[in-house]
């Protein structure tokens, strides 16, 4: 049986859209699919070590995952790598343009990645964009 | 017979709850039994289903006072 594999693509830098992403992202990878997150645009800046700024929350469930203290989209994208083995790519055309170096990155992101490679990565899978 | 272990998972979220059980699922040793208590009426459904489909062993739900103990058996 093929294995089953989906690609989610993250390009917003709002809350409720980065914890949809993370919450797809990590139930599938646990879930027996191979899951191949790729980040780019807003997205990127909140995974470098110790990012200070939070999302805009977006509208008003932004703001209830905040207040009733909904499991942190950061937190479920690493565990989504480290419990169900998937893939965080970031987009080298986004770290040249935000100026972010590779070493500043969470630990558990994989190398930069240009469209070229994700494309070859995401033929036959489903896409989910966010 | 297997060890038996509480997960606390009350006061999160789907998919908090789940997220934790699957992190000490990985640590346990196969037919312990693991127990995840969880305000979230979410994860009271959600966590059947993912040990359903990944093969463990689902073996009850119970809720009391609004608190969801899901109980499952490693079964690989």
């Amino acid at each position: 049986m093929a294995v089953e594999r989906i690609c989610v693509v993250v390009v917003s830098g709002t809350r409720e859209r980065l914890q949809m992403a993370a919450m797809v992202a990590s139930v599938a990878a646990v879930s027996g699919i191979e899951v191949t997150i790729f980040l780019s645009m807003n997205a990127v800046p909140y995974f470098v070590k110790g990012a200070s700024v939070a999302p805009s929350n977006e509208g008003d469930f932004g703001n209830l995952l905040v207040t009733k203290k909904a499991p942190d989209f950061k937190t479920l994208f690493r565990q989504a790598v480290e419990l169900g083995d998937a893939k965080i790519l970031p987009c080298s055309m986004a770290l040249d343009i935000a100026g972010i170096e590779t070493d500043t990155l969470e630990s558990y992101l994989g190398e930069p990645t240009g469209l070229t490679s994700f494309l070859d990565a995401a033929r036959g899978a489903q896409i989910w964009t966010f | 017979m297997g060890e038996k272990k509480i997960i606390d998972g009350r006061g999160s979220f789907c998919p908090g709850p789940l997220m934790e059980l699957i992190a000490v699922l990985k640590m346990s040793q196969i037919g312990d039994e693991l127990e995840v208590l969880s305000n979230d009426k979410g994860s009271a459904k959600d966590i059947p289903e993912w040990v359903r489909k990944v093969g463990h062993e689902y073996v009850s739900t119970r809720e009391e006072a609004g608190v969801w103990h899901i109980t499952v058996r490693k079964t690989k």
